[in-house]
C-alpha cells in the first residue's frame, strides 16, 4: 500500500460525500458557523468560550477541528483580509495552512502576515470539555481515554448520556474500564441501594484521587447504613493501593535522584578517585558539556530531537580536549601536591566561568527538551513515571556500562588501572605514564561533560551551573569509596533514595542536612567510604 | 631601580586623580550604580547597571542636570552580601556620589544600610521585597506586598475562586516574610489552616520531583487549589518543567509567580509554562506611548532588539526620572535637601499611570496579572482600577500593624501608633 489514509482524510470524503447530498442544509450551516467564526476574533476571553459553545451547537463537521485548534494555539487570522485559517503546527514559519470550513490545504504563507486568536486559563479549559465530547469517537485509543477522563470531571446528564451511548460500542477494555468508573461515580447520585453499592463495588477497584474524594464525601454524609459501609471498605482498599503506588513513586524518585548524582560525581570518581586529583573544576567540566547541548541545538535547530544524541559524543569531546588541556597544561607539575591543586583547578573553575560569561552572556541560556523528554508514561491513575528521569536513569546505566568496558576492556583501561596501582612498576613495564594521565584525566572530563548534557535537560544551563552540582559529586565519591567506581554508583544511589524517603517529612531543606550530617557520622565511623581499596597501594596514598 | 620608578609611576597616578577628581568635582554630578555584575545575581542585576547607563546618556543628551554633565560610578558588589557595605561606603565616602541606584535581593539591600544611613546617602531600590522596613535614606521604587503579593491572592480568590493555597518558597528572608504576611491574611479571609500549605526549598533547588508530587496531591482534594510561588532565580525553570512533566496544567492548578518575568522567561523554554501566572506592576506587552518609547529606546541602547524589559527596569526608570525632578527642584544634589523635596514628587510611569513617592518612601504602583504566553511575553488578564499606595508595614502581621512610616511629619520609619514610640530608624 502506498499510503494510508488517516482517520482525518476518510471523516472528510464521507462529509463531502454527505455535504453533496445535502447541499442547501450544509449552506446554511456553513453560514452561521463562518458568522461565529468570525466573531472569535475581536471576542474577550469569556466570550470566547461562549462563541466556543455556539460553535459547537452549529453541529458543524469542522467544530471539533476549529477548537482543537483553538485549544492547541493553531488557529490564526490573516491580517489584510480578517479570514480565519487553521495552521497545522503552531508558531511554525511559513505556517502551513488549512481552511477552517473545507479542512482542505490551503497552501502556505509567512507567519508575520497572520496574528494568533489566544486562548487563557478559563478558556482553555472550557474548551477541553467541549473538545472532549467529540474525541470520545475518536479512532485513536488515547485521545477516547483522555476524552473520558475529561468528561469524568464533570459528569452532568448529557455527559453520562454521552458515556452510556459510548459504553455499548466501545472495544477497548481499558477505554472501557475508564467508562464504567465514570458511569459508576454517576449512579452514586441515585436512591436505590441496589445500582448505589454495585457503583461503589466498581468504583473500589480504581486508584484515581477523584474516585477517592468521592468515596471519602460519600463516607462523610451518607444516610444508608449498608452504602456508608460498603464506602468505608472500598476507601480503605483505594488508599492501601495508592501508598503502595505512592512508595513506588518515592523509589523512583530516589533512583532517578541518585542516578543523577551517579552521573554528576562518576568523572570525578575517575579523575580524583584513580588519579588522586582534587579537580574543582570538575562542576565547569560538566557546565561546558551543557553550553555543548546549547550550541548544537543552535547549529540544528531543526532537529531537537536528535541534537540530543549528536550532543552527547560532542560534550565528551569539548570537555575531554579541555581536561587534557588542564592537565598538560597545570597539574601535572602539581602531582602529590594536593593543595596546590585544589587552588590551581579552583582557579581554572573561575576562568573557565568568566569566559562563557564574555562568550555567552551571564544570562541562562534556553536549551529545549525534545518532545520525547517531556510528559510523563502513565502507569494508573495513581502513579506515572516522568520521561526525562526515565532517560537519565537509562542513560546513568549505559555511561557506568561503558565506562566499566573501558576500564576492563581496553589497552587504554588497563594501562590506567596499572598507573593508578602502581605507578613506578607501570612505567618500569613501559607505560607511558605522562600521556596515560593526560588521557585518564581527558577521560574523566569527557564524562563529566556528558553528565552536563543530561543537567542541561534538568536544570538552567548558565555560568554557575558547575557550583550547584560540585559539592555533591564530592561527596558521592567521599561516601562510596575512593578510587572505586561501584562504590559512587552505590553510594549515589543509596544518597539519592536516602534524600528522598526523607524529604516527604523533613521537607528539602532539612532533608539536604541530614544527609549531610549521616554522611559525617558515617566517615567518622568509615573514613574510607562504603567500598575502601584494599592493598598496600591505598594505604600509600 | 625597578622599585623607584613603580613608586613613581604610582604617586603620579595618585596625584594625577586628585586633579581630575578637583577638576570633575566642579562640573559634573556623580552617580553611584550598586548592582553585581558578577556572580549568582549577575543575571539580573547587569540588566538595571545598562538601565541606570541609559537613563544618565539620555539626561546627558538633554543637557545634564543643573547645567552639569552625569558621570556614572559603576563598581560590582559581585553577589557578595559583605561586598555590597564595602562598595557603598567606596561609592559615598571616597567618589562622594550624589546618589546610588543599586540592590537586588534583600540581603544585599539589609547590608548597605547601616552604610546609607551613617553617611547619609540616597539609595534608589527597585526590586519588589517583603516590606517590613522604611529608612530614611532608601526610595523604594518597587512593590511593597499590599502592591504584588495581596492583590495576586485577590484575584485568584475572587476571580479564579481558588479555596487551597500552596505558599511555595525558597528559604530566605523574602518568601517567609511575604507567606507570613499572606498566610495572615489568607487566615484573616476565612481560608481554614488546613487549605493551606507552605514549604520552603533551598536556593538553586533543581531536584522537584517529590515537592510537586506534593503539590498534585495537596491539589486534589477537590477544591480548587492554586500555588503562590515566591521561588526565586534559577530554581524556577526546574520547577516548572517538573510540573509539565507530571502534567500539572496551570487550567487545573495556576502558579502565580512574583519573581517570573520578561528576563527570567527569555532564558528558558516557555513551552511548560504557557498559562501560568505572574504578578507585577509592569509587563513589557503593556502598550503605551511611554512604554513603546522605553522600550525602542532600550533596544537602541544595548543594540540588541531582542532583549526584553521588565518590571525592575521600570522602577529602576522611575527612581531616575524622581531624582532627577527631586534635584531640579532643590536646585542641588545634597542629599538631605533631596530627600526632604522627594515625597510628593509625581513622575508618569510607563503603563499610563503615575508614580508618587509617599512619606514613607515607597511610590503609588498599579497591579497587573499576566498570563505567560508562547513567546515568553505576559497576556494581561487582570489590573488593579488605579494605582496603589505601597504600604511599608504590612497590616496583617500582628507585629508590624500598628506600626508607621512617615519621613514628612513623624521623622520616623517605625512608629508605633499605640505606644507613639519612634523605635529603629530614628533620626532627629
Amino acid at each position: 500500500m502506498k499510503h494510508i489514509p488517516s482517520g482525518g482524510r476518510q471523516v472528510i470524503i464521507l462529509l463531502a460525500l454527505w455535504g453533496a447530498a445535502s447541499l442547501l442544509a450544509q449552506s446554511q450551516k456553513d453560514t452561521s458557523f463562518v458568522s461565529k467564526l468570525d466573531a472569535l476574533r475581536e471576542a474577550s476571553y469569556s466570550d470566547k468560550a461562549l462563541i466556543a459553545e455556539q460553535l459547537s451547537q452549529t453541529g458543524h463537521p469542522s467544530v471539533r477541528a476549529v477548537l482543537t485548534a483553538l485549544l492547541e494555539d493553531r488557529l490564526y487570522y490573516r491580517n489584510t483580509d480578517q479570514k480565519i485559517f487553521i495552521a497545522k503546527v503552531s508558531d511554525s514559519d511559513p505556517l502551513d495552512l488549512v481552511d477552517p470550513l473545507s479542512l482542505k490545504g490551503a497552501g502556505s504563507a509567512p507567519a508575520d502576515g497572520f496574528t494568533k486568536i489566544g486562548t487563557n486559563n478559563g478558556l482553555r479549559h472550557t474548551l477541553k470539555m467541549t473538545v472532549a465530547h467529540f474525541s470520545l469517537s475518536s479512532p485513536d485509543v488515547s485521545v477516547r481515554r483522555d476524552a473520558v477522563r475529561e468528561m469524568m470531571l464533570s459528569l452532568d446528564e448529557p455527559t453520562v448520556a454521552l458515556l452510556r451511548q459510548r459504553a455499548a460500542v466501545e472495544t477497548n477494555s481499558s477505554v472501557k474500564k475508564e467508562i464504567a468508573t465514570g458511569l459508576a461515580l454517576a449512579d452514586l447520585d441515585g436512591t436505590d441501594t441496589k445500582p448505589r453499592l454495585a457503583a461503589i463495588e466498581v468504583l473500589s477497584h480504581s486508584v484515581s484521587q477523584d474516585v477517592r474524594n468521592r468515596l471519602a464525601a460519600l463516607v462523610d454524609d451518607e444516610k444508608d447504613e449498608k452504602v456508608r459501609q460498603a464506602a468505608i471498605s472500598a476507601l480503605r482498599t483505594i488508599d492501601r493501593w495508592r501508598t503502595f503506588y505512592s512508595d513506588i513513586e518515592t523509589l523512583f524518585f530516589g533512583l532517578s535522584l541518585g542516578s543523577v548524582l551517579v552521573l554528576i560525581a562518576i568523572g570525578l570518581a575517575i579523575t580524583f578517585g584513580v588519579m588522586g586529583v582534587i579537580n574543582m573544576a570538575h562542576g565547569e567540566l560538566m557546565m561546558l558539556g551543557s553550553y555543548t547541548t546549547f550550541a548544537v541545538q543552535a547549529v540544528m535547530p531543526g532537529h531537537i530531537g536528535a541534537s540530543i544524541f549528536v550532543s552527547i559524543p560532542a560534550a565528551f569531546i569539548v570537555s575531554g580536549l579541555m581536561g587534557i588541556l588542564m592537565e598538560r597544561a597545570i597539574i601535572r607539575f602539581l602531582y602529590g601536591r594536593p593543595l596546590e591543586t585544589l587552588l590551581a583547578t579552583f582557579g581554572v573553575s573561575l576562568i573557565l566561568q568568566q569566559l562563557v560569561r564574555s562568550i555567552f552572556s551571564a544570562l541562562n541560556r534556553s536549551v529545549i527538551t525534545p518532545d520525547w523528554m517531556s510528559g510523563s508514561m502513565r502507569i494508573n491513575d495513581a502513579l506515572a513515571i516522568t520521561y526525562n528521569r526515565l532517560y537519565i536513569i537509562t542513560f546513568t546505566i549505559i555511561v557506568f556500562a561503558l565506562i566499566m568496558l573501558v576500564l576492563k576492556r581496553t589497552r587504554l583501561g588497563l594501562d590506567i588501572r596499572a598507573v593508578s596501582q602502581n605507578r613506578a612498576m607501570a612505567k618500569a613495564m613501559g607505560i607511558r605514564t605522562e600521556w596515560v594521565d593526560a588521557m585518564t584525566f581527558g577521560f574523566g572530563a569527557g564524562i563529566a561533560g556528558m553528565a552536563g548534557v543530561a543537567l542541561s535537560q534538568l536544570t538552567n544551563v548558565g555560568p554557575n551551573l558547575g557550583q550547584s552540582y560540585i559539592i555533591d559529586s564530592f561527596m558521592v565519591v567521599v561516601f562510596g569509596g575512593v578510587g572505586n567506581l561501584w562504590g559512587s554508583l552505590i553510594g549515589g544511589m543509596s544518597m539519592g533514595i536516602f534524600n528522598k524517603l526523607l524529604e516527604p517529612y523533613a521537607g528539602a531543606v532539612l532533608a539536604k542536612i541530614f544527609v549531610l550530617v549521616a554522611l559525617i557520622l558515617f566517615i567518622q565511623i568509615r573514613p574510607r567510604g562504603l567500598f575502601p581499596k584494599a592493598g598496600r597501594a591505598a594505604e600509600d596514598k | 631601580m625597578k622599585r623607584k620608578s613603580l613608586l613613581m609611576t604610582a604617586s603620579a597616578l595618585i596625584a594625577g586623580s586628585i586633579f581630575s577628581g578637583l577638576a570633575a568635582a566642579q562640573d559634573v554630578i556623580k552617580v553611584g550604580v550598586l548592582h553585581s555584575l558578577s556572580g549568582t545575581m549577575a543575571i539580573s542585576e547587569t540588566t538595571l547597571k545598562d538601565t541606570v547607563l541609559m537613563m544618565i546618556d539620555e539626561q546627558n543628551k538633554k543637557g545634564g542636570l543643573l547645567g552639569k554633565k552625569l558621570v556614572p560610578v559603576v563598581v560590582d558588589p559581585a553577589s557578595n552580601w559583605p561586598l555590597f557595605a564595602e562598595k557603598a561606603a567606596q561609592l559615598l565616602e571616597k567618589d562622594k556620589v550624589s546618589v546610588v541606584f543599586g540592590c537586588w535581593t534583600s540581603v544585599s539591600r539589609k547590608s548597605v544600610l547601616p552604610v546609607f544611613e551613617k553617611d547619609n546617602g540616597l539609595l534608589f531600590y527597585p526590586v519588589q521585597y517583603e516590606g517590613e522596613e522604611s529608612s530614611k535614606n532608601v526610595i523604594y521604587t518597587g512593590a511593597a506586598p499590599n502592591q504584588q503579593a495581596i492583590p495576586a491572592v485577590d484575584y485568584l480568590m475572587k476571580e479564579v475562586g481558588v479555596k487551597r493555597w500552596i505558599l511555595e518558597g525558597t528559604d530566605y528572608v523574602y518568601p517567609r516574610t511575604t507567606n507570613k504576611i499572606l498566610e495572615a491574611y489568607l487566615k484573616a479571609k476565612g481560608v481554614k489552616p488546613e487549605d493551606i500549605s507552605v514549604n520552603y526549598t533551598p536556593f538553586g533547588f533543581s531536584d522537584w520531583q517529590t515537592r510537586v508530587a506534593a503539590i498534585k496531591k495537596f491539589g486534589s482534594a477537590g477544591k480548587k487549589t492554586a500555588v503562590v510561588s515566591t521561588v526565586n532565580g534559577d530554581a524556577n525553570v526546574p520547577f516548572y518543567k517538573e510540573l509539565g512533566n507530571q502534567k500539572i496544567s496551570a487550567e487545573d492548578i495556576p502558579v502565580v509567580a512574583f519573581s517570573v518575568g520578561e528576563e527570567e522567561l527569555s532564558g528558558v523554554d516557555t513551552k511548560p509554562l504557557v498559562g501560568e501566572l505572574a504578578a507585577w506592576n509592569y509587563f513589557e506587552s503593556i502598550k503605551t506611548p511611554a512604554n513603546k518609547a522605553f522600550i525602542d529606546q532600550w533596544h537602541a541602547f544595548i543594540k540588541n532588539p531582542k532583549r526584553t524589559t521588565n518590571d525592575p527596569m521600570e522602577a529602576t526608570y522611575i527612581g531616575f526620572n524622581l531624582w532627577v525632578k527631586a534635584v531640579e527642584k532643590a536646585k542641588t544634589t545634597d542629599t538631605e535637601k533631596v530627600i526632604a523635596t522627594l515625597p510628593g514628587l509625581q513622575t508618569p510611569n510607563l503603563t499610563g499611570g503615575i508614580a508618587k513617592v509617599l512619606p514613607n518612601h515607597h511610590i503609588t504602583k498599579p497591579v497587573f496579572i499576566g498570563e505567560v504566553k508562547a513567546d515568553g511575553q505576559f497576556n494581561v488578564v487582570w489590573k488593579s482600577s488605579g494605582v496603589v499606595p505601597g504600604d511599608a508595614w504590612s497590616d496583617f502581621l500582628p507585629g508590624s500593624k500598628n506600626i508607621e512610616a512617615d519621613w514628612v511629619t513623624l521623622k520616623c520609619g517605625n512608629y508605633n501608633t499605640v505606644t507613639k514610640v519612634c523605635s529603629g530608624q530614628n533620626f532627629k
